[in-house]
């Protein structure tokens, strides 16, 4: 049973030690003490004695630990950073300790599938099939409190101290107040948006124009070609969101355009780096190999081509992608034919 | 074949003394509470109007509407000083705002306690044991007369007692629990709406289940008619008046049953409002009444309550009849609603006791059962609960609801908050409305017989279709019975599965099962909605009621197997 002392919540919670996960407890540390969790006891052992990880020191407020209980009876605002990929299983893990006084607010640009078993033969996918993380989250557990991190938040230029900004989306007041009571400092901005799933779909569409940047860049492409990209990439992201049950509004802020910005123009982007590598002549399996964490991006991909094809959205980047990524086409050749792809109107979504 | 469920039995009153009833203890110390109510309403207004100038605007527009629904639309039950009453409130309004302000005592917050006070004592019910214990006989006595006289086709029948109400009603789903919680913690029971004879059929359903007596907001127009207002007085109803909707008169509402609720008093709301125009389930809920359910439980933590101690519990019930036997008036504004955007007045179709007493002789005549399913009791977030009140989480796990409304370890209040929660169980009983709704056969042709026709000119708009002549309509027999078995075979797979209920004629010989559904759907209609010819040709004499009956089944995702 939690402690409800007032004392003990003044800790936030993170889960995941990935680039992100650091990242993020470091600017909450900031504000408050901060237990960090991590799946691996001897990585956990390693941080707490050497109070560095990945090459950034550990700021004094942050307390390391291996226990998912521990930090969830401290803790009653939580920060789940995890891909995409292990998401569902470590929200599971979580769940018993977790109460409906919990907040969560999650930093996962990335999609969770789960096919029932009576549907695992049938190649289509529907949004049925298809969640968010917030969806993850209010399925696997009793708390409804739940809001998402998004914007360009390249962990880097974060960990170097450069200015940043980010959005907090939830349906509740509160749980964008408090996220940001606890992340705001003088190099950090938050700004609160009600649209959830619309920020939360925003992230991870984003993805999937990153690594087409990246690819532009890598086949030695200029500016013009990059507004061409970024520019049609920002209409593909509206059509697939609304199909997908987000509205326009939430791509035109800065977890939309503004992340998408920072994103395609960065080579701090591990999507961005697929591309760039993709269109080097590399293959993904190489590429995902020598990486030490996954680009969203990928898999983020392979699940929107299907949800594409089955609402019958126009999504010509993610298709060529697609062909890209898993049907060995040349990123030479999928540029050709994007630029014959019969585009006319310009803006029909406003 | 599978078994009848009909749980129907006499229940023992689970209270036996009427003294302990809290609807008793709330009517003898009615003028204390209406003070209450006014007091608590007063403060909640004051935070959504803080200041003088916002106050006094709140007054004129209250002034304003007033007036207008005075010339406009006179109730008999309106009480008789209601013109002087707003008179000296514009008076009062003028003086306060003239510059010479020492002289006077009064003050805009004066003025607008004055006009909650009236509020709150015109919403109070009024509720008498002794009156309920009378009118229940009443009402017993009359409908098994009326039920042995029609069943057995001959006038002296109605002297005998071959037949119960327990025979036409049947009541299923989770009463034991109800009762059990009934006991531990406080009822909202939330039903559908669909007929107008609701009031009356729910009240019946509460007192043969053994409950006490629910508190019940009623439209103040039914008042306007002698019988019912006596017996909507003894059942212990509170008046809701549709034609005020403004600021204090809506607040003043919502503390009245928020109060009421938090002192234990069991209450009943139709939470979609009003009665389903276009014959679906409710889909969208009225939230403010809900609402009151979630900030009552909310009060109730904040006085320290634990868990389960005096907790609330929404129980969502479905009625379900044949027929309805305002469909055809009802489904008709739904579409002209739909159809155009014009303004539409509501007009009162059920005004005088002689339609009452028509309407009641009809369903009784007319030998058509009916249901009512009572669902899993939840806590004001929507979770189920066992029967000791416990909320339980998907995986069975025990959740603290008091756990909802704390924020950094302390209970607080955020409105905001509670509206979202609010949505939440609103999602949360109309789901639940799904997975108990039972079908009968009558639905089940219905629906197929619509879709059929409604396939076969897919090309046009509804409203296009709807203009059809009928009797372009007509589905051969055969083509019938084969899509009837399919769907037959698809609901009934979708009961095994838990996401709704099937009547157990369902399952009969398919030939009788499609008799049984075209004898008894919207039987009582001039026109029929549905019926066979001696061509073979399954045929509807009203495309309307028809389509009406049809949107029954709306919600399941069956529109596809068409």
């Amino acid at each position: 049973m939690a402690m409800t002392s007032k004392d003990t919540f003044k800790k936030v919670g993170v889960i995941g030690t990935g680039s992100f996960g650091s990242t993020i407890a470091n600017i909450l540390a900031k504000n408050s003490h901060v237990i960090i969790y991590g799946r691996d006891a001897d990585q956990i052992a390693n941080m707490n004695s050497s109070r560095t990880h990945r090459g950034v020191k550990l700021h004094a407020n942050i307390e390391p630990t291996n226990n998912l209980e521990y930090l969830a009876n401290s803790c009653s605002t939580i920060f789940p950073i995890i891909s995409s990929s292990g998401f569902r299983s470590v929200i599971k893990q979580l769940s018993p300790f977790l109460h409906p006084y919990h907040i969560l607010i999650h930093g996962t640009k990335g999609l969770d599938i789960s096919i029932p078993d009576n549907q695992k033969n049938n190649d289509t996918i529907t949004r049925n099939e298809v969640k968010t993380m917030s969806e993850v989250i209010t399925d696997e557990t009793v708390v409804v409190r739940v809001g998402c991190l998004a914007g360009p938040n390249l962990a880097k230029e974060l960990s170097d101290g450069q200015p940043g900004a980010t959005v907090i989306a939830s349906h509740f007041d509160e749980v964008r107040r408090e996220g940001e009571r606890l992340l705001r400092n003088d190099r950090f901005q938050v700004y609160g948006n009600e649209d959830l799933i619309g920020i939360e779909l925003v992230g991870v569409l984003k993805n999937i124009i990153a690594i087409a940047a990246g690819a532009l860049n890598g086949l030695g492409m200029g500016e013009n070609a990059r507004g061409l990209l970024v520019s049609r990439g920002m209409v593909e992201m509206i059509y697939l969101g609304k199909a997908l049950g987000g509205n326009t509004q939430a791509f035109l802020g800065l977890a939309g355009i503004g992340d998408l910005v920072a994103t395609c123009n960065s080579t701090l982007s591990r999507n961005f780096t697929v591309g760039h590598r993709l269109a080097k002549g590399e293959t993904l399996n190489d590429i995902t190999d020598s990486m030490d964490e996954i680009a969203e991006g990928v898999n983020t991909v392979r699940i929107v081509k299907k949800l594409a094809d089955y609402y019958k959205v126009k999504a010509p980047i993610t298709e060529i992608l697609h062909k890209v990524l898993f049907e060995g086409f040349k990123a030479e050749e999928a540029l050709q034919r994007l630029m014959r792809y019969p585009f006319n109107v310009d803006i029909s979504f406003l | 074949m599978k078994k009848d469920e009909n749980l129907n039995k006499n229940y023992e009153p689970i209270l036996s003394k009427s003294k302990e009833w809290p609807v008793v203890q709330l009517s003898n110390n009615r003028k204390e509470f209406i003070e209450e109510v006014a007091k608590d309403s007063f403060k909640r207004i004051k935070v959504l109007r803080p200041n003088k100038t916002s106050i006094i605007e709140e007054l004129e527009t209250t002034l304003y509407r007033e007036k207008q629904r005075i010339k406009r639309y006179p109730w008999k039950v309106d009480p008789k000083d209601d013109t002087e009453f707003w008179n000296k409130i514009k008076h009062r309004l003028v003086e306060i705002s003239s510059a010479n302000k020492t002289d006077s005592n009064d003050n805009e917050e004066k003025i607008l306690f004055d006009i909650i006070h009236r509020y709150s004592a015109e919403i109070a019910g009024n509720f008498k044991p002794s009156r309920y214990r009378l009118t229940r006989e009443i009402v017993k006595f009359g409908f098994s007369r009326l039920l042995n006289a029609s069943r057995n086709n001959r006038f002296t029948a109605i002297f005998r007692n071959k037949y119960t109400l327990q025979d036409k009603i049947q009541i299923m789903g989770e009463v034991e629990q109800l009762r059990t919680l009934a006991k531990k913690g406080t009822i909202v029971l939330v039903p559908t709406h669909f007929s107008n004879l609701d009031s009356i059929l729910i009240g019946w359903v509460i007192h043969s289940l053994g409950l006490p007596p629910f508190i019940y907001g009623a439209g103040l127009n039914l008042f306007n008619i002698k019988i019912i207002a006596y017996f909507m007085n003894s059942l212990g109803a509170y008046k809701v008046d549709r034609r005020k909707k403004n600021l204090l008169y809506i607040e003043t509402l919502k503390t009245y049953s928020h109060l009421a609720i938090q002192r234990g008093a069991h209450s009943l709301f139709f939470p979609g409002g009003t009665r389903s125009r276009s014959g679906e389930i409710e889909k969208e809920l009225k939230l403010g009444l809900l609402g009151s359910a979630l900030e009552a439980q909310r009060v109730l933590y904040e006085k320290g309550n634990e868990d389960t101690k005096g907790k609330i519990y929404v129980v969502p019930v479905t009625l379900n009849y044949n027929f309805v036997l305002e469909a055809p008036l009802l489904i008709n504004e739904h579409l002209k609603r739909k159809g155009q955007e014009r303004y539409y007045v509501e007009r009162d179709h059920f005004s005088s006791s002689y339609r009452i007493m028509k309407f009641l002789f009809k369903f009784f005549t007319k030998g058509s059962d009916i249901s009512i399913s009572i669902g899993k009791s939840m806590d004001v977030l929507g979770n189920y609960v066992d029967n000791n009140g416990v909320s339980l989480d998907s995986n069975n796990r025990h959740i603290n609801t008091k756990d909802y409304f704390k924020f950094n370890g302390e209970i607080t209040l955020d409105k905001q908050r509670e509206n979202e929660y609010t949505r939440m169980l609103s999602k949360a009983i109309v789901n639940e409305y799904h997975t108990i709704n039972r079908i009968f056969a009558s639905h089940l042709v219905a629906f197929v017989a619509f879709q059929i026709m409604r396939s076969k000119f897919n090309n046009i708009d509804l409203y296009n279709f709807l203009r059809i002549p009928e009797e372009d309509l007509n589905i051969p027999y055969k083509e019938f019975r084969i899509k009837f078995d399919e769907i037959r075979q698809i609901v009934n797979k979708m009961d095994e599965e838990g996401k709704l209920k099937t009547a157990p004629h369902l399952y009969g010989e398919l030939d009788d099962v499609i008799k049984m559904g075209l004898n008894n759907v919207g039987m009582y209609h001039d026109k029929r909605p549905l019926l066979k010819n001696k061509k073979e040709e399954i045929y509807t004499q009203s495309i309307n009621t028809l389509y009406y009956y049809n949107n029954r089944l709306n919600g399941y995702d069956l529109e596809r197997y068409f």
